[in-house]
């Protein structure tokens, strides 16, 4: 049983109220940071904790606040990203909706320490529901005196405003995410400038992921030290995984990173094994963004070490033999699914969800999904392969936003391990409408075009 | 200014010193020639454009001389501003040749090329592009996007089609007139320039749209299917307008004034005015001055001898001038004769046959085989 840090209070009949939560210990970082300690003191905090950011690039968040510019007169903003739209990634939701109070505790003392004195949350359109649970939460604070003017009488003004995405995965980049917020379309900037100089409204801004704000409030309730030593090497602290896919049972998890893959998967504490005993295919471990993985290189890596839930074990490898923790959304494909239908669904949709404003991206991905399209209802020859391959290349790294990195990533990972079950669908166009694959050959990496 | 404000950067080997603040894109467009990276959505007069085409991606080989990291990837020259001691690699990478080569592709992957029907063909800088840059075959086998379309009001002609979504006539919208009614909807591959809920564009400063796209996306209604660019005579002409520099070029057929646009600089930009200030034109200059008496001529536009336009030579006096040689004087004795007469070959010219009775057109078979009038 690993340790909780952010969850181990989700249970507690009604700690959605602000009256259980306080009950259970609610708001003593609040009392710690704001009386006992000064926003340099907080900052210092956080990065001896090693927290790195949740929200799927890993940047450790100590350093990413230390960045924000402190220009005279200029009001700072902390705006809290939470809009949750990576396939695969749920756990951020589960958070908001059942200890909503657990992050405006978090994010008051991340004001604080950042001397933000107006906070944003940016909701994703579909969570409705979460937006009424969160500003019933943010009511319930303020009345309290957690929020508003002079909070616990030391003259620190903080407000919480709540403002809905209308639904687009672009949203959650951080600078399309700050254009949103400013009532613009959801274009990403192009940085530099960053948003620690410039950001909502021309005025240095901090966006973090709503699990890393939550998680700042254990770091100073407990100490960044203690913090850092939970865990393993710089894969500090607790990770929630959402868990889905062909497994027994999905759902999110707080891990502490110390558990192998395996273990995860397959023990009866987190996944339960995979559905209807069948057999592991691949998993993509980190959210549909990241490269996809066949079992053989998910459980061990390419040395043959075992491999572990953090940070650093997943990313073991690089891209050739290796992947990415990310946002944490874990999927698990069974014997019975087709790699080349879950690679199309996933180029649909960064198809529909790119912004259009840089050219790569914007016919890139269009481009790619029609070719798998092709594929996938045996259409497709074998040259369209090396064209994917070769598009992928072209869209990865020459985009403005990480959104063509997305893109191209599940693509040319399906490839590079898959690559015989593309293969297979071009030589058999008749069969790979009724049949699968399988397992075959899913355990040898192949040769990958340069 | 003093030595402080100046950078060095040295970009394809070449050193030079440029202010701070300075793109990497404009210190390669001071040195010229190769070196200088082709911008498709980069507009220096309009403020925050840029960055979006990703054509003129470079490779940053040193960071600066205090920071002498290499650039992880290719950066956006027109949106990098250079640092003291950058070194930066355009057309000596094969990085950089290699992403242009793939960004051309993709922004031709859904464009008609119908510059044989197109307007802006001649004067086009995707057209330019792929001539440089591009492959002569595609290897997109689908089909090309198409737009519905939108009514722009009486002068200007929107071809969504066309368009590259460089955001050009959007950042003229907002930073000339003081209301933008246009502007990208939806998103991805089926984002499109449009009005929401069909409005004309009608603001006196709107017809720089046409000057500032690269394409022919929008064009000229006034200038629309009349003459191809290269057969006009491009002339820097000015007249005393109360609402713009009234400096244009005009773009005459003989005396006839075909269209006037602001003049242009090498890179395709705005000119400046003596004062300084970029030299957009009001509409009134544009769409409604179309005669030759409307304006004092100056004398021809110097246009690069690369261009097509410069094709059309000038011939004594600009645009006045009847061809002297007679039309016996170019046969040079020689005197037309029949090669054929269509009507014996072809069918359809003959009253009293029922046209669904026709077999089909002649073609050369019929031509060489029953060629009866051949000298």
């Amino acid at each position: 049983m690993g340790v909780k840090l952010l969850l181990d209070k989700a249970n507690v009949p009604g700690i959605r109220t602000y009256e259980v939560y306080r009950r259970e210990g609610g708001y003593r970082s609040v009392e710690k940071a704001l009386k006992e300690m000064n926003p340099e003191s907080i900052v210092e905090e956080v990065k001896k904790s090693g927290l790195r950011g949740r929200g799927g690039a890993g940047f450790p968040t100590g350093m990413k606040w230390s960045f924000i510019a402190k220009p005279e007169g200029v009001p700072r903003h902390l705006v809290c990203n939470a809009d949750e739209s990576e396939p695969g990634t749920f756990k951020d939701r589960y958070l908001m909706e059942f200890i909503p109070h657990l992050l405006l505790e978090g994010l008051i003392v991340s004001s604080f320490a950042l001397g933000a004195n107006d906070t944003y949350i940016y909701i994703r359109g579909e969570y409705a529901w979460i937006t009424d649970i969160l500003e019933e939460a943010i009511n319930e604070a303020k009345a309290n005196g957690w929020l508003g003017k002079n909070i616990l009488g030391t003259g620190f003004e903080c407000n919480i405003h709540v403002q809905r995405g209308a639904g687009a995965y672009i949203c959650g980049e951080e600078t399309a995410l700050i254009e949103s917020l400013e009532g613009k379309r959801g274009n990403p900037r192009i940085k530099p400038p960053f948003p620690a100089i410039q950001g909502l409204w021309q005025r240095p801004t901090v966006v973090n992921n709503v699990e890393t704000l939550a998680a700042i409030v254990p770091i100073i309730n407990m100490g960044g030290e203690e913090y850092a030593k939970i865990g393993v090497g710089r894969s500090t602290g607790t990770k929630l995984i959402s868990a889905c896919g062909n497994i027994n049972k999905p759902g999110v998890y707080e891990i502490d990173m110390t558990i192998s893959v395996e273990e995860f998967i397959y023990s009866d504490e987190y996944c339960g094994g995979i559905k209807g005993g069948k057999q592991l295919k691949a998993c993509i471990p980190g959210g549909s963004s990241v490269p996809i993985l066949p079992a053989n290189l998910l459980l061990k890596t390419a040395t043959g070490e075992t491999r572990y839930m953090n940070y650093e074990s997943l990313s073991d490898g690089g891209f050739a033999t290796g992947s990415m923790l990310g946002s944490g959304g874990f999927i698990v494909l069974d014997e019975d699914q087709c790699i080349v239908k879950n690679t199309l669904t996933l180029a649909r949709f960064y198809r529909h969800e790119s912004c259009g404003q840089c050219s790569p991206c914007r016919e890139g991905t269009g481009w790619m999904e029609k070719i798998l399209h092709k594929i996938e209802h045996g259409q497709g020859t074998i040259a369209d392969i090396d064209l994917l391959w070769d598009i992928q290349r072209k869209i990865e790294g020459n985009t403005i936003c990480p959104l063509g990195d997305a893109a191209a990533w599940p693509v040319a990972a399906a490839i590079r391990h898959f690559r015989d079950e593309f293969e297979w669908h071009i030589n058999n166009p008749v069969l790979s409408q009724t049949s699968n694959f399988g397992l075959q050959h899913y355990a040898d990496p192949i040769h990958v075009p340069a | 200014m003093s030595e402080q404000n100046l950078f060095k950067v040295t970009i394809d080997n070449i050193t030079i010193e440029v202010p701070v603040g300075t793109t990497v894109l404009q210190a390669a467009r001071l040195i010229g020639g190769q070196v200088a990276p082709p911008a498709m959505c980069f507009y220096s007069k309009l403020q925050g454009s840029g960055g979006k085409c990703r054509t003129c991606l470079v490779e940053v080989s040193k960071g600066s001389e205090k920071d002498p990291r290499p650039m992880p990837k290719l950066v956006a020259s027109c949106r990098t501003t250079v640092m003291d001691g950058m070194e930066v690699k355009n057309i000596t990478s094969e990085k950089v040749l290699d992403a242009r080569a793939g960004v051309v592709e993709f922004l031709l992957l859904n464009h008609p090329l119908d510059c044989p029907i197109c307007d802006q063909a001649g004067e086009c800088h995707l057209q330019d592009l792929s001539f440089e840059h591009g492959k002569s075959e595609t290897r997109y086998e689908f089909q090309r996007r198409t737009f519905k379309k939108h009514d722009l009001g009486k002068n200007i002609q929107l071809h969504m089609t066309r368009c590259i979504l460089c955001y050009r006539c959007v950042f003229t919208a907002d930073q000339l007139t003081n209301k933008r009614v246009h502007g990208i909807l939806d998103r991805g591959d089926h984002a499109e320039i449009a009005t929401h809920i069909e409005k004309s564009l009608d603001n006196e400063f709107i017809g720089n749209v046409i000057d500032v796209c690269p394409v022919g996306a929008l064009t000229d209604k006034t200038f629309r299917f009349k003459n191809r660019v290269w057969f006009l005579k491009p002339m820097d002409a000015h007249r005393d307008c109360p609402t713009c520099s009234g400096r244009v070029t005009l773009w005459n057929r003989g005396d006839e004034v075909y269209r006037v646009t602001a003049r242009k600089d090498q890179w395709g930009e705005i000119e400046d005015t003596p004062d300084g200030q970029p030299g957009w034109i009001c509409n009134t200059c544009r769409f409604d001055k179309k005669e030759t008496s409307d304006w004092t001529i100056e004398g021809p536009r110097e246009i690069s001898r690369q261009s097509v336009i410069a094709q059309g030579h000038y011939a004594g006096n600009i645009g006045t001038t009847k061809p002297n040689e007679t039309f016996k004087a170019v046969n040079d004795g020689r005197t037309p004769h029949l090669l054929m007469d269509i009507h014996d070959e072809s069918e359809v010219n003959q009253p009293n046959i029922h046209l669904g009775k026709i077999q089909g057109p002649s073609h050369g078979d019929t031509f060489n085989t029953n060629n009866t009038h051949k000298a």
